[in-house]
């Protein structure tokens, strides 16, 4: 069973987490420039550049704004990834590891449902709110899959404890035997942010929808805290499939930056060749393709688990 | 000590949120401060040692407000539910009915001869929760499931605009669907 980590990695976790977030998205400032040839990769600080532009940026306020409102909804974006990265270990050892950490994880990210959606809500807007219903729409379609994923996972460790999903891949990483529930988190992971190809509930087509309103710091927090979210959704994806810190040679706190990594590589990859899907369509995928295709792979895993006995 | 605080907080703010549903104009915030109570149910249930239960609440409770959000704004009758509006119908009924149950059920906790408690709990609740569920209250559950996805197919039924006919044509003959949107696996 794995420890949990001192009292300062309360401190350390958001720092953790928002400089992984901005790395990746100084990794994808990089990637998108990448077509204009020499120099694109200048571009690394331009996410932090726009940060300390938006700090300083006058606020646009509209009309009859339920601005409290909105702003719970904004500011629930980031903690909600925090608080979802709490059960994520680093290393080893997580900030906190609850005997019902994968639920946990679920329980947090659904936060960024009634986030999105009172984002869209508080500035009183038609575009905004229509981008926020979107968001709402998207969750229908992917937290099923993506709830099937995690319980798959959680199934082959017999355990809803994070800790034991790592200790149950010492010897073959879930990855190898769950490759379906894998991929659907990694799709989830991406949907949850509403990000890359799930980005439509912020679409240019509805005027940049649930953020279309916020400006200044408000907006800072909002899209800032997608990114949280996603970096915490490809953190999630090591200790569950990814065999957590487990590896040779290396330490295992290296070992999980270095899959984070990986996994965020693998989102920047899939932004970038993949459009943009509307919820709707991708809906019909989900059910009747993603959810049919999870039941099985948790049907797999539920008789090895029993052969295993 | 620290137990009681956490008790006593998260009991006072469910107690004023849900005054709040009442007292909110908006159909948006009375959504949401129905949400803040119920997180802190589920948080008093984890303070009762059931942690499964308790982060369950969390999940199921949040999802389900933003959903109702979009079917209280679009089933309102005034303009979608965005217009400032009263969260109260049928006062003096709604008084007399809450009373009475009120009434009711704290009789019911003073005058019950509740049993005391026998043995120790188990060191995992949630293994207990799920042994006792898939096994003595397996029917129990396997009815309720049974009648919540019959109430969800019935109400699908009774909402949809477009049934089959529609999609397939009078004989349903019709080798794809005619919608007004193509979908996801290009039906």
């Amino acid at each position: 069973m794995a420890e949990t980590a001192p009292l300062w990695a309360v401190v350390v976790l958001p720092l953790a987490l928002v400089v992984l977030a901005g790395v990746a998205a100084g990794a994808d400032a990089v990637l998108s420039a990448a077509h204009g040839g020499a120099g694109a990769w200048r571009r690394a600080a331009d996410p932090w550049r726009e940060a300390v532009r938006l700090l300083v940026q006058q606020p646009r306020r509209t009309r009859a704004a339920d601005r409290w409102l909105g702003r719970i909804g904004i500011g629930l974006v980031p903690v909600a990834a925090v608080l979802a990265a709490a059960v994520v270990p680093w290393g080893l050892r997580p900030v906190t590891d609850p005997a019902v950490g994968v639920v946990w994880f679920n329980a947090m990210e659904a936060l960024a449902w009634a986030a999105v959606w009172l984002a869209g809500w508080g500035p009183n807007s038609a575009f905004s709110l229509v981008g926020g219903y979107r968001f709402l729409a998207q969750g229908l379609a992917y937290e099923l899959p993506h709830m099937l994923a995690l319980t798959t996972a959680a199934l082959g460790a017999e355990s809803l404890r994070v800790g034991a999903v790592v200790a149950a891949q010492r010897g073959l990483w879930f990855v190898v035997w769950m490759p379906v529930a894998f991929a659907v988190h990694l799709l989830s992971a991406a949907a949850l942010a509403f990000w890359g190809p799930f980005a439509h509930p912020l679409g240019r087509d509805v005027a940049g929808g649930a953020a279309a309103e916020w400006s200044g710091p408000d907006r800072l927090v909002l899209l800032a805290g997608r990114w949280l979210l996603l970096a915490a959704g490809a953190a999630f994806a090591v200790p569950l499939f990814l065999g957590g810190g487990h590896g040779p040679l290396l330490p295992a706190w290296l070992w999980t930056v270095v899959k984070t990594a990986a996994v965020l590589a693998a989102l920047l990859g899939l932004r970038h060749l993949v459009p943009t899907v509307r919820m709707d369509r991708y809906m019909e995928v989900a059910w009747l393709v993603l959810v049919p295709l999870t039941l099985l792979q948790a049907l797999v895993v539920a008789v090895v688990v029993l052969g295993r006995r | 000590m620290f137990g009681d605080v956490v008790f006593w907080v998260l009991s006072a703010v469910a107690v004023a949120a849900g005054v709040m549903v009442f007292r909110f104009d908006s159909m948006a915030r009375a959504t949401y401060a129905l949400l803040l109570s119920l997180l802190c149910v589920g948080g008093l249930v984890v303070r009762l040692g059931l942690d499964y239960l308790g982060v369950v609440i969390v999940l199921m409770m949040t999802v389900e407000m933003a959903l109702m959000a979009v079917f209280m704004v679009m089933y309102m009758m005034n303009p979608a539910g965005l217009m400032p509006m009263s969260m109260l119908h049928n006062t003096k009924g709604a008084a007399v009915v809450c009373g009475g149950l009120f009434v009711l059920l704290a009789a019911g906790i003073v005058l019950a001869p509740w049993p005391h408690r026998r043995g120790r709990p188990g060191d995992d609740a949630t293994r207990a929760l799920g042994e006792s569920l898939m096994g003595p209250h397996m029917l129990t559950m396997m009815t309720l499931g049974l009648a919540l996805f019959a109430t969800i197919v019935a109400t699908v039924v009774l909402a949809t605009r477009r049934g089959r006919y529609d999609r397939f044509g009078d004989a349903l003959r019709a080798p794809r669907a005619d919608d007004p949107a193509r979908g996801g696996v290009g039906r």
